[in-house]
C-alpha cells in the first residue's frame, strides 16, 4: 500500500495534485476539533470583515469567522460523503455480486430496476423528499436518503466485473478443481472487485456532496448545520454578492473546488492504476 | 535482384511505466530474403518474433516498438524502397497496398462491425486510386471477389453476418485488390476449423500461382508450410535459426530446435509418444547467452552457453545457425 | 426483424413502463412516509398567516384539501385513484397560485427548460465526442492538452458551484452578460427577431456552463473509449492499409466509439437534466427549475409533486428515443 502510493506520487502529477489537494481539506477538516467557537453560534466577531491575518478567509455578516465556520462544513461535507458511500456501496456489492453471480432471471430482475433507478432523475425525488421532511431532514439522515439512491451505477459496474471475471480461465481451473465458491470469491474475484469498489467510492462521494450543496442552496437541508451547501445558503440569505461580501461566497467556492478536483483527480489515477491494461504493463506482461 | 532484403534487423520494444523500464527483443539479428514468386513460410512458437518481424517488414510499427538497427531494402522493379527511412506519407501513397498488403493476425475482427464490408472496399480504393465511377467501382469489386470464389452479396453485408472462415477470404479479397508484389499473412487459418483451412489456404496459393507474386506467410503451424510454402524459415527467440526450402527443411533439419519441431509432427500410422521440449520459450526481456536455444538443446555443448552461432549456408540454400553444423561442416 | 422486435424493442419499452410504474409509486408513497399530515400542514399554515376564516371554512377547506390530496378511502384506493386522475392528466390545482391548474404551470416552464436541455445536450455530446476522438490520436497537441486539462478541472465542480462561479465572472466581474432571467422583466412574449435574439442573449450564460461540464465529460470519456478502440484490429488493419487519417478517425474509431457515448448518454440524462434544473435556478431563466425553486419557497407541495412527475416521464421519454435511435448506427443490434 505504501509502495503503492509512493510510485503514484512519484509518477503520476495528478496524483501529486489530488494528495496536496486532499491533504490541505483535511487539514481544514481537521482544524474544527481546535475551533475556539461552537459552529452554530452567531456574532461572535466583527461582521463582513474581509480576509486578513486575524481572519484569514474573512468573517460573514452573522458574525462568524468563515475559517472555523468552513473547518466545520468541510468536516460535516466529509461525513456526508463517507456515509452515503458507505451505505450505496452496501447495497452496491450485494446487488453486483448477486446479479453477477446468479445470472439468468435473478440478474435480469435486478438490472432492469437498477436501470430503472439509473434513469430516474434524483434530483426532483430528492426535492420532494426533503421538502416534506423540512427542516427534520438532519445530516445523517440526508447522508443515508443520498446513499439509498446513489448505488445503481456503481452496482452495474461491479456486476460487469464479476460477469468479466466468471468468464476467466482461472475461475473455470479453479472450479474444475474443485474450490469452494466462497474461496474462490474471497480468495480469487474479491481483489479484482476490491479496487473497482473503491474507485466507485470516491465518484459516489463527489456526487453526494455535491447533491447536498443542491439541497441546501435550495433551503431542504437542515441549515443550521455547517456544510459546504448551507455555506451558500447563508451567503445567498444575506444576499452576499450584493452587499460585497465576496469572501462569503469565495470560502466555500474554492474549498469545494479543491475537495472535488482532490477527490477526482484521486478517482481518476486510482483507477488508471487498476486499469487491467496499465497493470500488465506495470509489472511487465 | 531480391523483392526484399533484411540484413541484421534489431527492433525492441521499449517501455517505462511508473519508473520500471524494460526492453523486449523481440526482433534481435534477422537476416534473410524474399525473392519474386515463392511462398516463404515462417514458422516458430508463440512470442518468438515472427509477428513482430512483420511489423517491420509492413512499416506498421509504432511505439514502444522501435527499430534499433538493420536494414530492410524492397525492390519492386519500378522503384526500389528502404523502409527504414522512407517519409511515412510516401509509404502511404506508394506502397501500401498497392505494392505490400497485409493479412492480418485476428483477421475475425479487422472488419469495422458497423459498416457493410463494400464500405471497406470503397475505402481501400478511394485512397490508393480514387473512384472516378462508381457503377464501375462496383462492377470490377464483385468481379473480383467473384473471381476469388465468394458470392457477390457479401458486399452488402455487415461482418457479424458472414461465418469466421469468410471473413478470412474477405480479407484476402481486400489485400488483392491491387495485385499487390508482397502479400504479408500472419496467421491467416489459426483461428479456423480444419476443413475451411483447406479452403483458404487454397485461395491464398491460386492467386500467388495466378499473379506470381510473393507471399509471405506466418504460422506456428508447420503443417500448413509443408502444404504451401516454397521456403521456410525457422524462427526462435527474436533470430532465424534455419532456413531452407520446403522439402528439405522437413526431410533434412539440422537445427537442433526444427528436429524437434518436426519430430512433433504427426503422421499417419505413428504411434509413438513424442518427446516434448523441456522449458518455455525465453524471456525476450532477458535472453540467454550465446545460442538463445541451449538451455532447452539437448546436444548443448560448452561453446553454445557463451558463443552466438554464425549462420552458414549449406548446399540448397540451405542456412542454419548452429555450432554443432558449423562444426561438422569446418 | 422478428429478432430485433423480441430481443431489443420490447424490453425497451417494458424498461420504460418500469421506471414511469416506480417513478410514480414513489412519488405517491414518499408523501406517506412523512411524518406530518400535508393536510394539517396547509391548514394550520393558512391560520399562521393572520386572516380571519371561519371554523367553517376551514372544515371545508379540510375536506377539499385531503379529496385533492386523495387521502381519502384505503392506501390501495388512494394509489388507483393517483394513476386514475395522471392518466387523465389532472396533477390538481397550484396551491400557491390557486386555482390555476400545476398542468398549465408546467406547460409554461417546460419549453424553456426542453430548449435549454435539448441545445445543451447536442452540442456538448457532439463537440466533446469529437474532441475526445481526437485527444488520443493526436496526444501531442497542444491545444487538445489544454482541453484536457479543463475538462479535468471541469468535470467534478457540482453544476450549482460551477454556475456561481461562471455567474460571478461573466455577469459580475466582466458584465458581458445579463445577470438572470431569459429576458428582461416587462418584455412582451412574442415570436420575433428583436424577442428571440434577447432571449438567447439571456440564454448564452446558462447554456455555456452546462455546455462547458458536459463537454468535460463528453471529452473525458470519449477519450478514454479511443484509446482502446485505437487499438481495434480494424483500426490498426485501416492504417495498416494506409487509409487517411480523417478517414479512419471519422468512419472507423468515432463510429465504434459513439456507440457506447449514446448508451452513455441515456444513463446520465437523469444527471444532465438535474444539473439543467440548478442551472436555471442560478441563473433565474424561467424553466422547471425556477419554477421548482419558487414552488420550494411557496410551499407549493402539488406543483412539487407536478414536476417530480414530469421529470421522471419526460426522462425516461428522452431515454426511450435514444434506446430507438441507438440501433440506426449499430448494425450488430439491428440485424441480429
Amino acid at each position: 500500500m505504501l509502495t503503492v502510493i509512493r510510485d503514484l506520487l512519484k509518477y503520476d502529477g495528478r496524483f501529486r495534485v489530488a494528495f496536496v489537494f486532499l491533504l490541505l481539506t483535511l487539514i481544514l477538516a481537521a482544524l474544527s476539533l481546535f475551533s475556539p467557537y461552537a459552529p452554530n453560534r452567531t456574532f461572535l466577531v466583527p461582521q463582513d470583515m474581509p480576509p486578513s491575518l486575524q481572519h484569514p478567509f474573512g468573517t460573514n455578516s452573522r458574525g462568524q469567522d468563515l475559517l472555523w465556520w468552513m473547518a466545520f462544513a468541510v468536516r460535516n461535507s466529509l461525513i456526508l460523503g463517507i456515509i452515503t458511500a458507505i451505505v450505496s456501496r452496501i447495497i452496491a456489492i450485494f446487488v453486483g455480486l448477486v446479479a453477477g453471480y446468479r445470472g439468468g432471471g435473478i440478474d435480469r430482475l435486478l438490472m432492469s430496476f437498477n436501470d430503472s433507478f439509473v434513469v430516474l432523475p434524483v434530483l426532483p425525488i430528492l426535492i420532494l423528499l426533503s421538502f416534506l421532511l423540512q427542516g427534520q431532514l438532519s445530516l445523517v439522515a440526508l447522508a443515508l436518503l443520498l446513499g439509498l439512491f446513489g448505488w445503481p451505477w456503481d452496482a452495474r459496474l461491479i456486476r460487469a466485473q464479476v460477469l468479466s471475471l466468471k468468464e476467466r480461465s482461472f475461475t473455470r481451473t479453479a472450479v474444475y478443481s474443485g474450490t469452494p465458491p466462497l474461496k474462490l470469491t474471497l480468495r480469487e474475484h474479491l481483489p479484482f472487485v476490491l479496487p473497482v469498489v473503491f474507485a466507485t467510492t470516491i465518484n459516489n462521494m463527489l456526487w453526494a456532496i455535491g447533491m447536498e450543496v443542491t439541497l441546501s442552496v435550495l433551503g431542504l437541508s437542515d441549515v443550521t448545520v455547517p456544510t459546504i451547501g448551507t455555506t451558500i445558503f447563508w451567503a445567498n440569505q444575506h444576499q452576499a454578492l450584493v452587499a460585497g461580501v465576496w469572501w462569503w461566497l469565495a470560502a466555500p467556492i474554492i474549498v469545494a473546488v479543491v475537495l472535488f478536483l482532490g477527490l477526482y483527480l484521486l478517482f481518476s489515477s486510482v483507477n488508471e492504476f487498476i486499469d487491467p491494461r496499465t497493470r500488465l504493463r506495470r509489472i511487465g506482461a | 535482384m531480391p523483392l526484399l532484403q533484411i540484413e541484421d534487423l534489431r527492433a525492441y520494444y521499449r517501455t517505462e511505466v511508473y519508473g520500471i523500464s524494460r526492453s523486449v527483443r523481440a526482433v534481435d539479428g534477422v537476416s534473410m530474403e524474399l525473392y519474386n514468386n515463392e511462398i516463404y513460410g515462417i514458422a516458430g512458437e508463440s512470442s518468438c518474433g515472427k509477428t513482430t518481424l512483420i511489423k517491420v517488414i509492413s512499416g506498421t510499427l509504432k511505439p514502444p516498438l522501435r527499430v534499433e538497427s538493420g536494414r530492410v531494402h524492397y525492390d519492386f522493379g519500378a522503384f526500389e524502397v528502404d523502409m527504414l527511412t522512407i517519409d511515412p506519407e510516401e509509404l502511404r501513397q506508394t506502397v501500401r497496398w498497392k505494392e505490400i498488403s497485409y493479412v492480418m493476425q485476428g483477421s475475425m475482427s479487422v472488419l469495422n462491425p458497423v459498416r457493410k464490408i463494400i464500405r471497406t472496399f470503397e475505402d481501400i480504393v478511394r485512397t490508393h486510386q480514387g473512384i472516378p465511377n462508381k457503377k464501375l467501382f462496383l462492377e470490377q469489386t464483385q468481379e473480383h471477389v467473384r473471381r476469388l470464389g465468394l458470392p457477390p452479396d457479401v458486399l452488402n453485408l455487415y461482418p457479424h453476418q458472414l461465418s469466421g472462415g469468410m471473413r478470412q477470404r474477405v480479407a484476402i479479397a481486400l489485400a488483392t485488390v491491387f495485385h499487390p508484389s508482397l502479400i504479408i499473412a500472419d496467421e491467416p487459418t489459426t483461428a479456423l476449423d480444419v476443413v475451411v483451412q483447406r479452403g483458404v489456404l487454397q485461395m491464398l496459393k491460386d492467386i500467388q500461382a495466378e499473379s506470381q507474386n510473393t507471399v509471405l506467410l506466418v504460422t506456428h503451424d508447420l503443417a500448413v508450410h509443408a502444404n504451401v510454402a516454397d521456403r521456410v524459415g525457422i524462427m526462435y527467440a527474436g533470430r532465424i535459426v534455419e532456413e531452407a526450402p520446403t522439402q528439405i527443411i522437413f526431410n533434412a533439419p539440422r537445427h537442433p530446435y526444427t528436429e524437434h519441431l518436426i519430430r512433433s509432427l504427426p503422421t499417419i500410422g505413428d504411434k509413438s509418444v513424442k518427446a516434448s521440449l523441456g522449458g518455455a520459450p525465453p524471456n525476450l526481456a532477458n535472453p540467454p547467452s550465446g545460442c538463445r536455444f541451449h538451455p532447452r538443446c539437448p546436444l548443448a555443448m560448452d561453446r553454445c552457453r557463451t558463443e552466438t552461432p554464425e549462420m552458414i549456408t549449406l548446399s540448397h540454400h540451405h542456412r542454419v545457425a548452429c555450432h554443432l553444423v558449423t562444426e561438422a561442416e569446418a | 426483424m422478428r429478432k430485433f422486435v423480441l430481443n431489443y424493442l420490447i424490453p425497451r419499452i417494458g424498461q420504460y413502463f418500469l421506471v414511469i410504474f416506480l417513478g410514480v409509486t414513489l412519488t405517491f408513497i414518499i408523501p406517506r412516509l412523512s411524518p406530518s399530515d400535508p393536510v394539517e400542514r396547509q391548514v394550520s399554515q393558512l391560520m399562521m398567516s393572520g386572516s380571519h376564516v371561519s371554523p367553517e371554512a376551514i372544515i371545508a377547506m379540510r375536506e377539499a384539501l385531503t379529496e385533492m390530496y386523495g387521502l381519502s378511502g384505503s392506501l390501495w384506493e388512494q394509489y388507483l385513484a393517483f394513476w386514475g386522475r395522471l392518466l387523465k392528466g389532472d396533477l390538481g390545482p397550484s396551491l400557491s397560485s390557486f386555482p390555476t391548474p400545476v398542468t398549465q404551470l408546467l406547460a409554461t416552464a417546460m419549453p424553456w427548460t426542453f430548449g435549454l436541455l435539448m441545445t445543451s445536450i447536442i452540442i456538448s455530446w457532439i463537440v466533446g465526442n469529437i474532441l475526445g476522438a481526437l485527444a488520443s490520436y493526436y496526444e501531442k497537441n497542444v491545444a487538445i492538452q489544454i482541453v484536457d486539462v479543463v475538462s479535468q478541472a471541469v468535470r467534478p465542480i457540482p453544476y450549482y458551484i460551477m454556475a456561481l462561479v461562471l455567474l460571478a465572472v461573466f455577469a459580475y466581474w466582466i458584465p458581458i452578460f445579463p445577470f438572470s432571467g431569459a429576458y428582461p422583466p416587462g418584455t412582451r412574449v412574442e415570436f420575433s427577431l428583436s424577442f428571440i435574439l434577447t432571449v438567447i442573449r439571456h440564454s448564452l450564460l446558462p447554456l455555456f456552463s452546462l455546455v462547458l461540464i458536459g463537454i468535460g465529460g463528453w471529452f473525458i470519456g470519449m477519450k478514454s473509449l479511443t484509446s482502446n478502440i485505437i487499438s481495434e484490429d480494424y483500426v490498426v488493419y485501416a492504417e495498416n492499409a494506409g487509409l487517411p487519417k480523417n478517414r479512419i478517425l471519422s468512419q472507423y474509431i468515432i463510429r465504434n466509439a459513439m456507440l457506447p457515448q449514446i448508451t452513455g448518454l441515456a444513463l446520465q440524462i437523469g444527471l444532465i437534466f438535474s444539473g439543467a434544473l440548478i442551472m436555471e435556478v442560478v441563473f433565474g431563466y424561467p424553466g422547471m427549475g425556477t419554477l421548482t425553486f419558487q414552488a420550494v419557497m411557496a410551499n407549493d407541495y402539488t406543483l412539487i409533486m407536478g414536476i417530480t412527475l414530469l421529470s421522471i416521464v419526460g426522462v425516461a421519454t428522452i431515454v426511450l428515443i435514444l434506446d430507438f435511435i441507438y440501433p440506426l448506427f449499430d448494425p450488430r443490434v439491428r440485424i441480429q
